[in-house]
């Protein structure tokens, strides 16, 4: 296969599983929208049926399956067109950042019940491939020198994988502090009937943190070690370095404020998302504005 | 009297508040939001020109700025004093729990408390025989202390070993930073194809030591340029690939072996590594005065300003009379077009230009103040002619002629001797083990108390789940023996 029809392949591919992720978000706004039960003439609250939407719910599942099925070798044959790991620019980021999210909900749906985080995972996805593929498209290229190592592959693979899982850890942690919102005034909210108790939302998002910490921590290391191999220092506070650091800083207090001082709830998802958004901060910031020598995004 | 006790009683306040967790937790934190304007503004370490360009476009606020170290952000007092804390809480925490870590190697789990059933697992069962739950508990490798009619069994024990190897291993990493910085050096120097370089200190460009690095152990050996391959993208004009070929001899005046080093593979002596770091232009020309006579005639050293390798330079002729300089531009493959005037469309040589703009007068190389290598200071200069020469084109500026004769390239070979860094490497290693051991390590302990009923109880570390299951199971199988 040439080149530039294992690009197109992949265009096409990833094109085909937008396309899936925006049935699977229609299936799960569906799915929420008509198990609000109209309230019968003698029932003062309106409640949810689920029982009623369990099909679209299923239904939208597999269309986020089929979407994932889509965007894997989508991801996969970017790569070969470029002869390297799909990870070169931003664009590149962020296909294979939507792919380890969306894999990340599916997998943690098998282990946990989590079809309730469906609608903003599929939305998420789905935003994060549409700038992809109308901003940050990019002609599959090879790499810059520098980036020519084994490193990358195991420094970025690590890197976007924790970042899939802090992601959803930051999900988590977010509808935790709206669901708990209402939960103060003493109601649970009709789009909340399925989710999990808040006390169950604190403790998977902790989960997920401390599940993936080892793993932004060798990530972080493996950075080093290429820096160390490319540049001549394993560490030299570059803007990406630096927020990578504080990123790690701030789950390192995160774990430390649950583990030690026995922080729960609102605090610590408050703590979460903090940590959670200097993520965000690094890959979005420095990626297009910033400067250093992580700057190779194609912008 | 009583000033020193208090005095002694405030120290150790002071200790017990430097070690609690609360204030971990705080330096934590702040150490995360001290790093940031380290991302917001030039530093000094990284990226100096950027720095003085900041004190051009905002002397007011660079100058406060400055007075904070905001361009030095990771090497500054309160950054420091940041981390340093932090440390000392560490170190404060961490070792007097080891000692108790150590100490409670073989040791039996507590006594089971008195009260099972205020515990989060509680179920009661029938009475069993308390050897078996024994055996039993030490088949799941539970440490075990069997009292009359009870026993208090835990398991995870290894998870404080992991937290503590963890934070150990912090200290390690920062030990090996110092070490680096303290004892190591580095260095950048610019050579041309074909040239030699030779590992002593005035054969850089710049050259930074530790505090405690003698200047005389560089390694000793010598290097030559001997070809410079760079390779780039016809649709992109970005850079595929660099490698660079050199005659190495350690040290200089041994034997010489041919090595090649690329972006990604420097070549090492012991903990010394050189390093490919940038590549750029060296033209070439011929300088003669009035009566034909070559003043001038070799490469200088010009500096790249984009990807396509546009490069800017001086060529100062102080040996002439009136002094001459040359305040150049190299295009490697020129274009033109009607906004920008004169460009590079490709970073390869491919029909190159040499724009020059000539100075007569005073050069200013003997006022004492250092000059840029890459500048003429032209405050007492008179501008005489304006040219771009193509390759072997001569011109003639009165007093004088230049020629464009070729073009060498150089390398930027950075040389970095940092003796921490197998330390620092064997540190991060051990704190990601120690990481997985701790994170991954469910610590839990379990009673069974024979009363009238038989009663059982588990509390889980952290309330990592899955003791639960571990009771019912428990349970299931005394059950089932009998
Ligand atoms: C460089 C700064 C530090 C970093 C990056 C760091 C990181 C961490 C991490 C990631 C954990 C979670 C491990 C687990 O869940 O078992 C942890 C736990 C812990 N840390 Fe730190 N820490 C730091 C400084 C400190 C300091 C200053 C103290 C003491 C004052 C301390 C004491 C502890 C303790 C007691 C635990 C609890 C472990 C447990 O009970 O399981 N740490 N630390």
């Amino acid at each position: 296969m040439s080149d530039n029809s294992a690009a197109v392949l992949s265009n096409n591919l990833i094109y085909s599983a937008i396309l899936f992720y925006a049935l699977a978000f229609l299936a799960h706004a569906i799915e929420v929208a008509w198990s609000v039960k109209t309230p019968a003439k003698s029932v003062k609250k309106t409640k949810l049926d689920f029982s009623r939407t369990e099909r679209v719910g299923r239904l939208a599942t597999a269309f986020m399956v089929l979407g994932f099925l889509l965007l894997l070798p989508g991801v996969i044959f970017r790569g070969i067109s470029a002869n390297r790991v799909p990870w070169g620019n931003m664009y590149e980021f962020s296909i294979t950042g939507a792919m380890t999210f969306s894999g990340a909900y599916l997998f943690a749906l098998k282990k946990y019940k989590l079809r309730w985080l469906g609608l903003p995972a599929a939305l998420s996805t789905l935003l994060t491939l549409g700038t992809a593929v109308t901003l940050l498209y990019r002609p599959s290229a090879p790499l810059m020198p520098a980036l020519k190592s084994p490193w990358l592959v195991i420094h970025v693979s690590a890197a976007i994988i924790s970042g899939g899982v802090f992601l959803l850890a930051n999900c988590i942690a977010g509808t935790y502090l709206i669901l708990d919102r209402y939960e103060q005034k003493g109601i649970r909210p009709v789009w909340a009937e399925k989710l999990p108790t808040l006390e169950s939302l604190d403790n998977l998002s902790y989960r997920l943190v401390a599940l993936v910490f080892p793993l932004w921590t060798f990530s972080v290391i493996a950075g080093a070690i290429w820096a160390e191999a490319a540049w001549g220092r394993y560490w030299g506070w570059d803007p990406k370095e630096t927020w990578a650091f504080i990123t790690w800083v701030a789950y390192a207090a995160y774990l430390h404020a649950r583990v030690t001082i026995g922080w729960r709830g609102r605090k610590a998802a408050w703590l979460c998302l903090l940590a959670g958004s200097t993520f965000l901060f690094n890959y979005i910031y420095i990626n297009v504005w910033g400067t250093g020598r992580h700057t190779y995004s194609g912008l | 009297m009583s000033t020193v006790l208090d005095s002694r009683s405030f120290m150790r306040w002071c200790w017990r508040q430097l070690t609690s967790m609360r204030i971990a937790l705080i330096l934590l934190l702040l150490l995360a939001v001290a790093a940031i304007p380290g991302s917001l503004f030039p530093q000094r370490s990284q990226n100096p020109v950027q720095v003085r360009q900041y004190f051009i476009d905002n002397p007011q606020a660079a100058i406060w700025l400055d007075r904070f170290s905001m361009f030095e952000v990771f090497s500054s007092p309160w950054f420091s004093a940041i981390y340093l804390l932090l440390f000392i809480s560490l170190i404060g925490c961490v070792l007097p729990r080891s000692i108790e870590h150590l100490k409670a190697i073989g040791a039996k789990p507590p006594l089971t408390p008195k009260y099972l059933d205020r515990m989060e697992f509680y179920t009661e069962m029938k009475k069993v025989e308390l050897d078996e739950v024994e055996k039993y508990l030490k088949k799941k490798h539970f440490r075990i202390r069997r009292d009359e009619n009870s026993i208090s069994a835990e398991k995870g024990y290894a998870r404080e070993s992991g937290n503590l190897l963890f934070h150990l291993s912090l200290v390690l990493i920062l030990i090996a930073v110092g070490v680096g910085s303290l004892l190591g050096s580095r260095g950048d120097a610019i050579v041309n194809v074909g040239d030699r370089f030779i590992n002593t200190p005035t054969s850089y460009d710049i050259l930074g030591f530790g505090k405690y690095q003698a200047e005389d152990s560089l390694p000793p050996f010598s290097l030559t340029v001997k070809d410079f391959k760079a390779e780039y993208d016809p649709v992109t004009n970005a850079a595929i690939d660099y490698e660079l070929t050199v005659l190495t001899a350690n040290p200089a005046g041994s034997n010489e072996t041919t090595r090649v080093i690329k972006v990604n593979q420097p070549l090492t002596y012991g903990s010394t590594k050189i390093y490919l770091q940038a590549n750029g232009y060296a033209p070439t020309v011929v300088v003669k005065d009035k009566t034909g006579k070559v003043i001038f005639d070799g490469p200088t050293t010009f500096l790249p300003q984009d990807g396509n390798l546009s490069s800017i330079g001086a060529i100062k002729i102080p040996d002439m009379q009136p002094q001459i300089g040359f305040v150049a531009s190299f295009l490697p493959t020129a274009a033109r077009d009607p906004i920008r005037g004169g460009f590079s469309s490709y970073p390869e040589v491919l029909d190159p230009r040499l724009l020059l703009a000539i100075w007569k007068g005073d050069l200013g190389l003997n006022t004492g103040v250092p000059q840029s290598v890459y500048r003429i200071d032209t405050s007492k200069m008179e501008r005489i002619g304006l040219k771009a020469l193509v390759l072997n084109e001569s011109y003639d500026f009165g007093e004088g002629s230049v020629t464009f004769t070729g073009w060498t390239s150089w390398v930027n070979l950075q040389i970095v001797n940092d003796p921490g860094k197998g330390f620092a490497l064997i540190g991060a290693i051990l704190a990601i083990l120690g990481l997985l051991i701790s994170l991954f390590t469910r610590q839990r302990r379990v009673w069974i108390k024979q009363g009238r009923k038989t009663q059982v109880a588990g509390l889980a570390k952290n309330g990592i789940p899955g003791l639960e299951e571990e009771i019912k199971d428990l349970v299931k199988e005394m059950s089932n023996e009998r």
